[in-house]
């Protein structure tokens, strides 16, 4: 069972009496200003990718656009306007196909490696569990230079295969899956097992339907992960034509495209990359949620 | 199964092998490392990083010195934040609980490149931030380029010393390299942004994992207390803290392997700038490799790096060694709940004890 799912309390009572009216606007208040801090760089953001660049410039703080422009988006989209450099839509298709094959593929994976471990007896797995929780515990920083050794050696260094193979091996995620098969009831396979099925075909007409919540989580995870990714593309590509939003952005950003600060287009282009997770974010909750306490599944 | 393992093993195992093999080469990137016409150089990339002086050195020192300031404001003040908002997110007569819950959470799932562009946009010179200190008559700093070390900014503040940089003493006798002063200058007014940005986008991943914990202790315990008439900040002090205290463990290691390999931020907002103040070894690895091609040097210092993460997470293993028992379990929940964070390698200490039972 899910112990640890943050429920909207079954019991609304409060345990002790409420704080006196003046101490609760006080509190009010103060978390409200509290709110705001986190959600106020954002609606900055949104606020300034609709304003000139002078405005931007002279009025960072102001919430609403005195002469609102869509500009920076038809720069972006490259509808109007040249790119200046600032290939959004190629960025925007990298990220896209990489994030795409990436998720696909970590499901799959992740759910089958996942199901071994869980319930195949074979020899050396405790071994095998072992060797995933190291890799595990390995800095993905210090990993960079180590990463770019093995893709130049292979020689997929610069393609999609180098961007697109690591990260298909997430051990993370074998560990939710397994932890979820874990938590069937094993007479649900024994009765299939019984009518005949073999493993492969219980696992998937049987075990794969009954683990829609971890299927979930997993595929929101992988998603925001390899769309989020950043340092793996910045070891495995080196062209432009590989850049992604995260690895395009970072350079525009970071001031090695165009010159002056275009603050509204720089501001829009990572507005427009950040949509996606907000708004499976804002759909999912329930699961990001989930995700981040899924290891309390069955214990 | 066996493709998985064969993954796992070619871009986890055998690349620290791999990076192994060339700390010990001069190394520029372009020929195969892994002939006998490689340029074995021995220990001489670790030596010059730690052991004699020149730039290799004084760079490794700047970035460990920047690093461990960067560590020791981020992660007490991240995880005291996300304890409270976890506390007051939990209270039952909260009104709004759930968007407050959102509000705090959102900037730990979106990417770390947007949120540094968008913070890069509020710290200007004349940015949002200062327009916002400059209403309450603070005249604000000019973030990104202000290498002075708070520290002597503060003492200089208050007229003990009337110069940001010191002399005598501080400035004569040097460590790895560094003379003292620098040492003892604090992060740099650029670093406190990533310290400030560092707590913003954590504070929310942190504050789920402290709710769960929190919705895991028995109501009857606070109910109990309540009873007894124990007053609320008691019950916060005798019931909820001495709960949480496992929990409390695991954020703290999770933010101090994150925050030694604080990467994506540096590369976006200073690239090491101002004066290398901003500077960790994280980046600097990086910048040794793909900057200067040398591989060598690169992959000796993020052999270093890994010896620091090792060492925090062998302290945090022996010290919960000392508490024992079932406080390990559900190692995995922290672990994705690291998944907003730069993904640190995290519970290798709870998961290696759970393989073991």
């Amino acid at each position: 069972m899910r112990r640890t799912e943050i429920r909207l309390s079954t019991d609304e009572r409060p345990v002790l009496a409420r704080f006196p009216r003046p101490a609760r606007v006080a509190g009010y208040t103060v978390l409200l200003a509290f709110a705001l801090l986190y959600a106020l760089p954002f609606l900055v953001q949104l606020a300034t990718a609709f304003k000139s660049d002078p405005e931007a410039a002279s009025h960072p703080l102001s919430l609403l656009p005195s002469d609102p422009t869509a500009a920076v988006f038809r720069q972006l989209t490259g509808s109007g306007g040249s790119g200046e450099g600032v290939p959004f839509l190629r960025w925007l298709g990298n990220s896209t196909l990489v994030t795409v094959v990436v998720t696909l593929g970590r499901v799959l994976f992740d759910s089958a490696a996942g199901y071994a471990l869980a319930r195949l007896r074979f020899r050396g797995r405790a071994v095998l569990v072992a060797f995933v929780v190291a890799v595990m515990a390995v800095p993905p920083v210090v990993l960079l230079i180590p990463k770019f050794l093995v893709l130049n050696t292979l020689g997929i260094f610069d393609t999609y295969t180098g961007m697109i193979v690591p990260l298909l091996f997430d051990a993370a995620g074998i560990f939710i899956m397994k932890q979820f098969f874990e938590s069937i009831p094993r007479e649900v396979e024994e009765a299939a097992r019984i009518d005949g099925a073999g493993v492969g075909r219980i696992f998937w007409y049987v075990v794969l339907p009954m683990s829609r919540p971890a299927l979930i989580t997993v595929t929101l995870l992988s998603f925001q992960g390899s769309w989020n990714e950043f340092t793996h593309f910045l070891v495995a590509t080196q062209s432009s034509d590989y850049e992604t939003l995260t690895t395009g952005l970072a350079r525009f950003v970071s001031g090695g495209l165009g010159a002056g600060t275009q603050y509204p287009l720089k501001l829009g282009a990572a507005l427009l990359s950040t949509i996606p997770v907000a708004v499976l974010f804002f759909c999912f909750q329930r699961y990001f949620i989930r995700g981040a306490n899924a290891g309390s599944v069955k214990e | 199964m066996s493709p998985m393992v064969l993954g796992l093993g070619l871009f986890m195992a055998l690349p620290i092998l791999m990076a192994a093999w060339v700390s010990f080469l001069d190394w520029d990137g372009q020929s195969n490392p892994f002939t006998p016409d490689a340029h074995f150089v021995g220990l001489e990339n670790y030596r010059s990083l730690l052991g004699e002086d020149g730039l290799a050195r004084t760079l490794l020192a700047t970035s460990l010195r920047n690093n461990a300031y960067y560590v020791l404001l981020t992660v007490p003040l991240q995880t005291a934040l996300s304890l409270t908002l976890a506390i007051i997110v939990n209270q039952r007569m909260l009104r709004g609980r759930s968007m407050l819950r959102t509000t705090f959470y959102f900037p730990s799932v979106t990417s770390s490149i947007a949120v540094c562009t968008v913070f890069l946009f509020l710290f200007q010179g004349s940015g949002a931030v200062n327009q916002l200190l400059g209403w309450i008559g603070i005249k604000g700093p000019n973030w990104f380029q202000d290498p002075r070390g708070v520290v002597w900014v503060l003492l200089d503040a208050l007229g003990v010393s009337d110069d940001s940089h010191p002399t005598g003493f501080l400035a004569d006798h040097r460590l790895m390299g560094l003379p003292l002063g620098e040492w003892l200058a604090g992060p740099s007014v650029a670093m406190c942004t990533l310290i400030l940005l560092a707590v913003w986008t954590t504070s929310g991943t942190f504050m789920l994992i402290f709710l769960a914990a929190l919705q895991n202790i028995p109501r009857e315990l606070e109910e109990a207390a309540a009873l007894d008439g124990a007053a609320r900040r008691h019950i916060l002090r005798h019931v909820l803290l001495p709960a949480l205290r496992p929990v409390m463990f695991l954020v703290t290691t999770l933010g101090l392997i994150a925050t030694w390999q604080v990467f994506d931020q540096v590369y976006v907002l200073g690239q090491g700038d101002p004066a290398n103040t901003t500077l960790t070894p994280a980046y600097l690895s990086y910048s040794y490799g793909f900057d200067n091609a040398d591989f060598g040097q690169g992959a000796a210092i993020s052999f270093i790096l890994l010896g620091i993460v090792l060492l925090m997470t062998g302290v945090q293993r022996w010290l919960l060694r000392e508490r024992g028992g079932r406080d390990g379990r559900g190692a995995l929940r922290r672990r994705l709940a690291a998944a907003g964070l730069p993904r640190a390698g995290v519970t290798e200490v709870e998961e290696a004890r759970r393989a073991q039972d």
